[in-house]
């Protein structure tokens, strides 16, 4: 209250001390209006207000929802949720077949984007020579980047499921996810090695090097921490997407716990997709889903967290 | 290694120079490059493809009209329920994101201080790296019987509540792109207008949202495409009633979720019904491309170069 006062007495002296001191061009004395410039001010802090108070709703948002379904998980997320296979008993059922499967899709999902995106941004980076087929490229990822999901779910469904008849495996659920998440890894990778200083290769080539050395020798080893970032964002996108698995018609209850990436699996997401839309039978899904999410989002945070560390420890400035 | 002179190291990088992998190295590069381009070219092959059966055996008086129903024995496809229900769930999502996230990017980059700005973005990050499933969940088990204490006629189905969550998990979107785009209006612009006595409001309002306007409707317009392809909040929230209407407290169906609803009901390879996915899969494909295209060609060409 007090600084407001002091505040509010300082803009009436200026005001004051600005119309008896100044005068406009020709000599012409200029009032200005205390009521005008105390309601700009007044209308800036309540903008202002506004403002902040509509960023806060994105944090209350997010509170709601975590503490919503942390309180919902509370007494079913344990140890022998965990380890337990699903089961139509809700008390009994547990996620394990969806860790192993969500551990065996990233099985499929790691080497294949990480070949691929880094190659991909490997080419356009250093070896694509500026002109209409590296823009293609680009554009054609951008865009590619941008495709809803659901309609890789439909690709993956004629191509991996149908043509090459992998059914709703792991394999066919991999490769979906893998041509998914392709953007996001070519396009960190590319930042990655954009940002290693010109001063390098030069120095590399000084000595004698040729450019496949002195990209696998040089530019990768610099630019490896930028791409398991952006890497590891890939497949933090790759463990939450639901929609092209579901399309790839991945069954309602899977008892078997796979063993191979040719066997059908569920993964946290499909299993969480099922258990939501069962609570009109069974009230206590909800709590499983619950579990299921808390599992999901610990596991994402992790993830999240290792890629912040490796950014700010790893990543050189030159 | 250590040992070598430099003088030694370098000619020994001369004599190893290999030329094969000089010659080789681009084009396994350039083929692995073209997976991302065959993948474009998969993913418009199979929708064309499957759709042109779907075409040729609906007339296309039948897709335009408000009779879908898929799975009786004389199936009809009028797509327009679909179309309907996609759209209202994108209104109101841009209703809900377009105004918050436009705020909170006003808040961000002109009025937080540094230390503010640096706990508020990593939450927005947060709020938009959960998996849609959760938002799923969440309108599902929260926001819909939150919303059936305000009216009461709402149904446990309704687009009201997805949109509103959809348009929650755009907001992070808008935010962020919106506030690249006014920090990227210069300094200097933003100096002089507040130099001449403008409030940080003002300064806001008739200098840095008309600089950077480019970029704000490139961000709305990429919300809309996001909102349009958004599959499982709809799927669990909104259901599956394939009704043409406008009441936004009823059930109804986007075209993202009549693609998870047919194919998880395995419908069989061959029929009409099958095919009626890709048709429906090409309308979402061309609309979402078609507004990625519009942003970009409008923070392309509405771009102030300073």
């Amino acid at each position: 209250m007090n600084s407001k006062n002091k505040k509010d007495s300082i803009l009436e002296k200026d005001v004051d001390s600005m119309n008896d001191n100044k005068k406009g061009p020709g000599g012409k004395r200029v009032t200005f209006n205390k009521n005008r410039i105390s309601w700009r001010i007044g209308l800036n802090n309540f903008a202002k207000h506004l403002f902040s108070l509509s960023t806060v709703f994105a944090v209350v948002v997010l509170v709601i929802l975590l503490f919503q379904i942390i309180k919902g998980s509370i007494g079913w997320l344990d140890w022998q949720f965990l380890t337990s296979n699903l089961s139509i008993f809700p008390e009994k059922a547990g996620i394990i077949g969806a860790i192993v499967g969500t551990l065996y899709l990233m099985m499929i999902v790691i080497p294949v984007t990480l070949i691929l995106g880094v190659s991909t941004a490997i080419y356009l980076e250093e070896y694509a020579i500026e002109g209409r087929i590296q823009r293609f490229i680009k554009v054609n990822i951008s865009n590619l980047a941008s495709v809803p999901s659901v309609i890789f779910g439909l690709l993956g469904l004629t191509v991996f499921s149908r043509m090459l008849s992998l059914g709703s495996s792991i394999m066919a659920g991999g490769l979906t996810m893998s041509l998914l998440v392709l953007p996001i890894v070519v396009v960190s990778s590319q930042e990655a090695l954009r940002a290693v200083p010109g001063f390098l290769r030069e120095a590399s080539y000084g000595m004698g090097a040729d450019k496949w050395t002195t990209i696998w020798r040089v530019v990768l080893p610099v630019s490896i921490p930028g791409i398991l970032t952006g890497a590891i964002l890939a497949i933090s996108r790759a463990i939450g997407e639901t929609a092209p698995l579901v399309v790839l018609g991945i069954p309602t209850l899977i008892m078997k716990i796979p063993t191979g990436v040719l066997d059908d699996f569920t993964v946290m997401p499909i299993q969480i997709y099922y258990w939501t839309l069962d609570t009109v039978l069974t009230p206590e899904y909800a709590y499983l889903a619950s579990a299921t999410i808390v599992v999901l989002l610990l596991t994402l945070f992790i993830l999240n967290s290792v890629a912040i560390v490796i950014r700010n420890k790893f990543q050189k400035t030159f | 290694m250590g040992k070598n002179s430099i003088r030694e190291i370098i000619q020994n990088n001369i004599r190893n120079k290999n030329h094969f992998s000089d010659k080789v190295m681009p084009k396994v590069f350039f083929v692995m490059a073209s997976i991302s381009v065959i993948t474009t070219f998969g993913i418009v092959y199979t929708l064309i493809f499957d759709s042109i059966k779907f075409f040729s055996q609906v007339p296309i008086r039948e897709v335009f009209s408000t009779n879908l129903n898929p799975l009786s024995r004389d199936p009809s496809f009028g797509f327009l329920p679909l179309l309907n229900g996609t759209l209202l769930t994108t209104i109101i999502a841009m209703i809900v994101a377009v105004p918050v996230g436009m705020a909170a990017a006003i808040y961000l980059s002109q009025f937080a201080s540094a230390k503010l700005r640096k706990v508020l973005k990593p939450i927005l990050e947060v709020l938009a790296g959960i998996p849609t499933i959760v938002y799923g969940f969440f309108a599902y088990s929260f926001v819909t019987p939150l919303l059936m204490n305000l009216i009461p006629s709402l149904g446990a189905k309704n687009a009201l509540s997805p949109g509103i969550v959809m348009g929650i998990m755009i907001i992070p979107m808008v935010a962020s792109l919106s506030e690249d785009a006014m920090n990227a209006v210069p300094t200097i612009m933003k100096d002089g207008a507040l130099g001449l006595g403008s409030t940080k409001l003002e300064t806001t309002l008739k200098v840095i949202i008309p600089a950077s306007i480019s970029g704000i409707v490139a961000s709305i317009v990429l919300g809309i495409s996001r909102a349009i392809g958004e599959t499982m909040i709809v799927t669990i929230a909104s259901g599956s009633s394939k009704n043409f209407t406008f009441d936004i407290t009823q059930s109804m169906q986007t075209m993202t979720a009549y693609i998870v609803e047919f194919t998880s009901g395995d419908a069989g390879s061959g029929t009409v019904g099958y095919y009626s996915l890709y048709a429906v899969g090409l309308i979402l494909f061309v609309f979402t491309l078609g507004m990625n295209l519009i942003a970009q060609y409008i923070s392309r060409k509405y771009r102030e170069e300073y």
